[in-house]
């Protein structure tokens, strides 16, 4: 092993923990508000500095021997870095939200950031593990300081119950992956995705390894909460501080689905026939309870949840298909997502009374068109893209992962998600009827500040029609990374 | 020789140990009793030549779980004679739990006999070097090709303590807090005062 190699591949998880561990020691001594905005910055331009480390990995497309560092245990190949420069783009922008939020509580401190950096550090361990302990460490790295971001709202109780739920949950979806590590590790004797694989190559799975490959996944689909281990999300989703929220939503969730991702076509590739079942239910599942649960939430951040299950579905069946095409459709989905949900969430966050103080039912944000015309067209465009209609972004990235699982020949799985984003669209509609249609409630008539502003410009601007302009770039970007997993191709 | 009857002697006073843990009145002394079971489990470890194990078994379960327990027992104050009180009432649930994991045990050997499972080969990189002790090959596998995930596990372990400080720590008023400067630079005059009240008046501080 050549330290030097491995220490240059591994650079932006080493910028991210020093980074981390500087800024933590410093909040010990500063704990005024202007110290605590000045680490958010410190952080936010600390993912600045590591996406520009990363981003030379995907441009040259780097796979296989030549990325793996640290003996076979850590791979910053072309996959690994377009996760994780979502990943940091994800987490710098809910970052950003966060200051404006707490404050108006008093409630902010410099420990928040660092503990984003730390989530931050963990999921790109998890999308850079090609092995099951790295896999595990990164995962149980981004899970406690997620429970703890979770519950860092201290004086309001619902923040304390979300933190306490995702701890208890969290904690029994870690025990049930770890069994099944534990599993697949006694049946193949290695630990190794690439082992794994070869390992399992040639005749049928064995009894041994298909349990373990189903308690792996189980743990993996409740870390996207996928149908059926989806039950903790909108709880969490709505008791956490909306900036964190905003965080779980995206960045926790492109970590876990590239994880899938690399777990299912990396490791467990030669059994594809064994996951690709449980993965179309899941798929399927999230698809129709992600829609139908949203129709009767009063609140935005519920229905939000809501749809974040839902999308998952939707991203499940570009891997049910297990092509390259599916896995490079899923990756720009992914990023059309990312950029939906921070804009919601961060359109959600500008919801003020005159006072200041958060909205989050729907009820409250009826005539929102009259009394902030702006801040209802963003909603409504990013609703128009969640829904997958035609002009916005969000459409073509359903139309890529549905096109994958057609040329797969998977034409019933791609007839029943077609049908049932049909029933999504019907909330999505909802919200719009209620913020262009409905008599004003003249609650929401707050300001909010302009670094929102621009975000929910900057995001919408992505999904809007405008985005076609570099989908080609992306779509060129999403075939190199998803590339990395499938070498013989 | 000297091998078998120490192991015999090992494993009689750790099953002999373990019967007193549950056999004493006084808690304090089965905790005692369990501190002995471990120090004679450790001893069948390095019968095994598993050295790390039977340290770990002296240092952590030892040093810090007993010790935890025996903390747990003297502040507690539990009344044992009141938890003893349904042990005849519950006692054919307890027999019901024995023939379970006794009727697991021998489905168990029978299954084995039937030829047991096929496991995976292992890939070679958990084998025991031959020229080395076992401490030392762990040292050379934790601090050599698993470096970077125990560095990751320490940063684990940091978030972990961070998170618990920051979700359990608060400003408390009220508190008159220890300034060591002005208890150093406070002289005998300025504490003292000397006064002469009248007689049948307080004095006014």
């Amino acid at each position: 092993m050549d330290w030097a190699q491995s220490l240059r591949i591994a650079a932006p998880e080493e910028l991210l923990s020093v980074a981390g561990i500087i800024l933590l020691v410093a909040s010990a001594w500063g704990q005024t508000r202007r110290d605590a905005r000045a680490v958010t910055w410190l952080s936010v331009l600390t993912l600045a500095v590591a996406a520009i480390m990363t981003a030379p990995a995907l441009w040259s497309g780097v796979s296989g021997a030549d990325a793996l560092a640290f003996s076979g245990l850590f791979s910053g190949d072309a996959f690994a870095a377009f996760a994780k420069l979502l990943i940091y783009a994800a987490a710098g922008a809910s970052l950003l939200v966060a200051p404006a939020f707490f404050e108006k509580q008093n409630a902010y401190r410099p420990e928040y950031p660092v503990l984003v950096l730390f989530a931050v550090l963990g999921m790109s361990m998890m999308v850079s593990a090609t092995n099951l302990l790295t896999l595990y460490v990164g995962l149980e790295l981004n899970s406690l300081a997620a429970y703890v971001l979770a519950a860092f709202h201290k004086p309001d109780q619902r923040s304390a119950e979300a933190g306490l739920k995702y701890f208890v949950l969290g904690a029994l979806a870690s025990g049930i992956l770890l069994f099944g590590m534990s599993l697949t590790y006694g049946f193949t004797g290695t630990i190794n995705f690439a082992g794994i694989a070869t390992a399992l190559a040639g005749g049928a799975i064995s009894k041994g390894a298909l349990f373990g490959l189903t308690f792996v996944l189980a743990g993996l689909a409740f870390k996207i909460s996928a149908v059926p281990f989806h039950m903790w999300t909108p709880d969490v989703y709505e008791g956490a501080p909306t900036p964190v929220t905003t965080l779980f939503a995206s960045a926790p969730k492109v970590a876990a689905l590239a994880l899938t991702m690399r777990v299912t076509l990396e490791a467990f590739g030669p059994q594809a026939a064994a996951w690709q079942q449980i993965v179309v239910f899941a798929a399927l599942a999230s698809i129709v309870i992600g829609a139908l649960g949203a129709i009767g939430q009063g609140n935005i951040k519920r229905l939000l949840a809501y749809s974040s299950i839902n999308n998952v579905g939707f991203v499940l069946i570009g891997l049910a298909a297990g092509t390259p095409q599916g896995a490079s459709a899923m990756l720009f989905y992914l990023t059309v997502y990312v950029a939906m949900t921070i804009g919601g969430f961060v359109a959600v966050l500008m919801l003020k009374d005159a006072e200041g103080n958060q909205i989050e039912s729907i009820a409250d944000m009826a005539g929102l068109s009259r009394t902030r015309p702006l801040l209802a067209a963003g909603l409504a465009v990013i609703m128009f893209s969640l829904a997958g209609i035609p002009p916005m972004l969000g459409f073509w990235g359903k139309f890529m992962v549905f096109q994958a699982a057609v040329q797969a020949g998977m034409i019933t799985l791609a007839a029943l998600g077609i049908a049932a984003s049909v029933i999504g669209a019907f909330y999505y509609l909802k919200v719009v009827k209620v913020m262009y249609f409905d008599e004003p409630a003249g609650k929401a008539t707050g300001r909010s500040d302009m670094l929102h502003e621009w975000l929910l410009a900057t995001c919408t601007l992505f999904i809007s029609p405008l985005g076609y302009l570099i989908t080609k770039c992306l779509t060129a970007l999403t075939v190199v990374a998803a590339g990395v997993l499938f070498p013989g191709a | 020789m000297i091998t078998v009857l120490s192991f015999y002697l090992f494993a009689v006073l750790t099953i002999l140990s373990g019967a007193m843990v549950i056999m004493a009145r006084n808690p304090v002394h089965s905790v005692l009793w369990l501190i002995m079971s471990f120090f004679n489990a450790a001893g069948l470890m390095v019968l095994l030549g598993a050295e790390f194990i039977a340290m770990l078994l002296v240092i952590v379960y030892v040093g810090a779980v007993a010790v935890l327990f025996l903390f747990v027992v003297m502040m507690l104050n539990i009344d044992f004679s009141e938890l003893r009180a349904g042990f005849i009432k519950n006692f054919p649930l307890g027999l019901l739990l024995a023939a379970v994991l006794l009727a697991e045990v021998l489905i168990g050997l029978g299954a084995v006999g039937q030829g047991g499972i096929a496991l995976g080969t292992p890939d070679g990189s958990a084998a025991v070097p031959a020229d080395m002790s076992n401490i030392k090959a762990i040292g050379h596998l934790l601090y050599g090709k698993y470096l970077f995930l125990f560095e990751a596990a320490g940063i684990l372990l940091l978030v972990a303590m961070v998170g618990a400080i920051v979700l359990t720590h608060r400003k408390r008023g009220g508190v008159r807090g220890q300034i060591v400067s002005r208890q150093n630079a406070r002289r005998p005059d300025e504490a003292t005062v000397n006064m002469k009240p009248e007689v049948g008046k307080g004095v006014q501080l």
